[in-house]
């Protein structure tokens, strides 16, 4: 695994060569720079960097050196097959996995410039800044009005009760919801439809002003026209956001993403501009992925 | 074909009908709906049992507590102006004087030493005192002379409520005359109205006459009619008309009830004045524990109960959900919280009394908290409901969707914020249900606060949770206990009371969560 970003050498676990030297007899792991022009930095700096991540569940390896750097204000997708890896990796970058006992990270994950992992980091600021939306929409059983003004509100965000309102309104409209609902912010959020309702979850993580959204597989639970509205949505997004999105859904990826990762086992695969892994992947197990001859 | 059946996949049995539709299958299907509806059948059998049997317990307890909801009274016109009245101390006055007088001029016959105690009798003992609480709550009674209703004695009230001495009264062919009006008589009736045959004495059945305004007692029958002792003196010895007298007849003999021939005789002329009245039993919801009958109430126990119930409460609704909360949302699972857990699983299970005896011990003993007390009852069911409501929190907390806590985690809550915003709203209901069951089961619980002195005779109403107090099954248990049988009513009622009581609480309990529900 060469980067070329990277100025440590890397090496790789024995394990890790075995499987792949076991593997198909393409390059291991195909790099950005090679595949890519370098994306212009100025305008989409490195947001968040990964490096030698290995996430287990007890004894279990779910993540193998992992590095993988996500820029700013794009949309990075992350494909693969069920079970390589790619909400671990997203719940990695929230430290959602802090939630499950048994999992355990290693290795380096900054968010511009700044370790996550470390000791003085506030998980509850980092989750201010870096949200996610599930693949199952999970409104809380509560206002839609309360949905979205609850996150504002633990953080301190609305000066009063017209600024709350302000937060509300405007975050409603960015997720697209706003016009559906403006008459009943005061119903049940669960008892919305579930595109509505994952729109309401999107207006909810954007309501406490966050500078990465992560989502992971959002449309999953959607009918085609959901769907469609999720991803104008996210495109409309990426202007202000980074965000990262897991879909299972290679159109998905080649419409929303403008960067995307493929994830194999535990292990990334290769990692490139999206027109460029589409239509010319330099790995065997990416190609025959997004051709559909597995996963 | 062969080939294909045996592999698993035939699309035809042997008959060559599809498998689903071959006489084999056709038959396993009938075996499955057969079985469906035997459980069915079993099901409903148990469900019917239970309710028969639980109509059954509810119908004999509400039959044996209807009675005592009402109780006796003879109003009796009292002299509350007179020189038996303390005009510096209204509250010092002899009221039981006050109280026999009446009697005295109701029944003024009953002269004699034997006789005047059997009327005194009639009137409960408490009455006095009765008395002297009513004039406490209202001076302005003093003054004027006035009709009051009293309490009878606890067997006359039972007499009146046909609960002893069941009697049957006829009025017998032919006319009667009486031979005198007082003192041994004879009366001459047509023959036949009493067997000659007939035993009569104290270990016998009574036979009362009832004529010209007085009663005879008959000790014997003859051809030419009845001999008797009058018990009250008769107005006349004209010969009364079939109709205008009438023989009561009690089988029970008088040595064996605790009411006697001239208790009856002089209660039913009090009736036959109008005098007396059956009133709602103010007393038995009123007033604490006594050891006469007619002047025990159940409102010590309940105020008792009360204030158990609201440490108990207080003290195991707090503790239990926090406990709860820790263990489901904040503790790691390791070894250690796995121990805690099957701890708290064996708590539910230990008898009560074991808690009464640890309550002993520690509560009393060591902390010296006062004894008989509703705080260290309180304390001592709050032990024992512990568990059962950390068991039924952890259930509710466990049952709410993992998707509800990370959404919360995920827009930047911490673990707090997101347990108390929305993970225990929504175990809420669950949290309650657990509450009640927990709290029911120590409303009705003996044992233990039998060992911390809660069994004590306490006849004042309890003012707080420091004051020695009993409580409803406590009283109940206690009063299933003694022997008069007018105890025994108001076992029954105590029970119903009690019943009441746990209505309430659910009742209460079912509002709570129903407040919890509508926020979804
Ligand atoms: N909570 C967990 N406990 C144990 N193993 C887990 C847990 N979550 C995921 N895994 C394991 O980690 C691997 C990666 O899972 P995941 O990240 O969910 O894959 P993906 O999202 O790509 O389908 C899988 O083998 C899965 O079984
Ligand atoms: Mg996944």
């Amino acid at each position: 695994m060469s980067n070329p970003d990277m100025a440590e050498p890397i090496t790789p676990p024995a394990g890790h060569v075995a499987e792949e030297a076991a593997d198909d007899s393409v390059a291991p792991v195909a790099t950005v720079g090679e595949t890519d022009p370098a994306p212009a930095a100025d305008s989409h700096p490195v947001k968040i960097r990964s490096r030698n991540v290995d996430v287990f569940y007890g004894d279990k390896q779910a993540l193998f050196d992992l590095g993988i750097d996500i820029r700013a204000r794009m949309v990075t997708a992350l494909i693969g097959p069920s079970g390589c890896g790619k909400s671990t990796y997203i719940r990695c970058l929230n430290r959602m996995n802090d939630t499950i006992e048994i999992a355990r990270v290693s290795g380096l994950i900054e968010l511009d410039g700044q370790d996550i992992y470390s000791p003085d980091i506030d998980v509850v600021e980092l989750r201010a800044r870096v949200g996610i939306v599930f693949q199952k929409p999970n409104p809380f059983p509560k206002s839609i009005f309360e949905n979205v003004a609850y996150g504002p509100r633990i953080h301190g965000l609305a000066a009063g009760k017209t600024d709350l309102e302000e937060i509300v309104v405007t975050s409603l409209t960015r997720a697209g919801l706003f016009e559906e609902v403006k008459d009943r912010l005061e119903d049940p959020g669960t008892g919305l439809s579930g595109g509505q309702q994952q729109r309401l979850c999107i207006a909810r993580a954007i309501a406490v002003s966050p500078e990465v959204i992560l989502m992971d597989e959002p449309c999953s639970a959607l009918d085609p026209i959901a769907t469609a509205r999720v991803e104008e949505l996210i495109d409309d997004l990426r202007k202000n956001y980074t965000i990262v999105i897991v879909t299972h859904s290679m159109q998905q990826a080649a419409r929303v993403s403008q960067r995307t990762a493929m994830f194999h086992l535990g292990y990334l695969v290769e990692e490139g501009q999206t027109d460029a892994i589409f239509t010319n992947p330099t790995d065997k197990r990416t190609r025959d992925y997004i051709t559909g001859r597995y996963g | 074909m062969t080939n294909i059946a045996q592999s698993g996949i035939a699309r035809t049995g042997p008959d060559g009908l599809s498998i689903h539709t071959s006489g084999d299958a056709r038959k396993r299907l009938a075996r499955r709906y057969a079985a469906e509806r035997r459980f069915r059948r079993l099901g409903l059998g148990a469900v019917l049992l239970a309710m028969g049997f639980l109509l059954l317990l509810l119908s004999t307890v509400v039959g044996k507590a209807i009675p005592a909801f009402t109780y006796t009274y003879a109003v009796l016109p009292l002299d509350l102006a007179g020189d038996k009245i303390n005009h510096d101390d209204p509250l010092r006055s002899n009221f039981d004087a006050i109280v026999k007088a009446a009697i005295a001029e109701a029944l003024p016959f009953a002269a004699g030493r034997k006789q005047r105690r059997a009327a005194r009798g009639l009137i409960s003992s408490g009455a006095a005192v009765i008395l002297r609480d009513m004039v406490a709550d209202d001076r302005a009674l003093i003054g004027a002379p006035r009709a009051i209703g009293l309490p009878v004695s606890d067997t006359l009230d039972l007499y009146f409520k046909q609960l002893t001495a069941p009697r049957r009264s006829r009025e017998p062919q032919g006319s009667a005359t009486p031979s005198a009006t007082s003192d041994k008589i004879h009366i001459a009736v047509e023959d036949g109205v009493i067997g000659s045959d007939e035993q009569f004495g104290r270990d016998a059945p009574s036979h009362l006459v009832f004529i010209n305004g007085g009663v005879v007692k008959i000790t014997g029958a003859d051809g030419e009619g009845l001999q008797g002792d009058v018990l009250v003196p008769l107005q006349s010895t004209v010969p009364a008309a079939q109709g205008d007298w009438r023989l009561v007849t009690i089988n029970q003999a008088e040595s064996a009830r605790k009411i006697s021939d001239r208790e009856i005789a002089y209660a039913e002329i009090l009736n036959g004045m109008g005098l007396i009245e059956r009133r709602f039993n103010a007393i038995f919801f009123t007033r604490g524990a006594s050891r006469e009958p007619e002047m025990a109430g159940v409102w010590g126990a309940v105020v008792g109960s009360f204030f158990t119930m609201l440490v108990t409460l207080a003290l195991s609704f707090p503790l239990g959900v926090a406990s709860a909360v820790y263990l489901e949302e904040v503790a790691p699972k390791n070894r250690w919280t796995q121990l805690i857990e099957v701890n708290i699983n064996n708590l539910a299970a230990v008898p009560s009394i074991v808690f009464g005896l640890l309550g002993l011990a520690v509560f009393l003993n060591f902390f010296g908290l006062p004894r008989s007390a509703p705080v260290a009852g309180g304390m001592v069911l709050a032990l024992m409901t512990l568990p059962t409501i950390i068991i039924a929190s952890r259930a509710a907390l466990g049952a709410v969707p993992p998707s509800i806590r990370e959404g919360a985690l995920g827009i930047g809550a911490s673990r707090m914020q997101t347990v108390f915003h929305h993970v225990l709203p929504l175990a809420m209901p669950g949290i309650l249900t657990g509450t009640i069951l927990g709290v029911a089961r120590a409303l009705g619980e003996t044992a233990p606060l039998l060992m911390i002195g809660m069994v004590a005779f306490i006849v004042d109403i309890p003012g707080g949770a420091l004051q020695p107090a009993t409580v409803l099954p406590v009283q109940i248990y206690m009063w299933a206990d003694f022997p008069e049988p007018g105890f025994q009513q108001k076992t029954a009622a105590a029970i119903l009371v009690l019943l009441g009581f746990l209505v309430v609480m659910n009742a209460f309990a079912v509002v709570m969560r129903r407040r919890f529900e509508r926020r979804w």
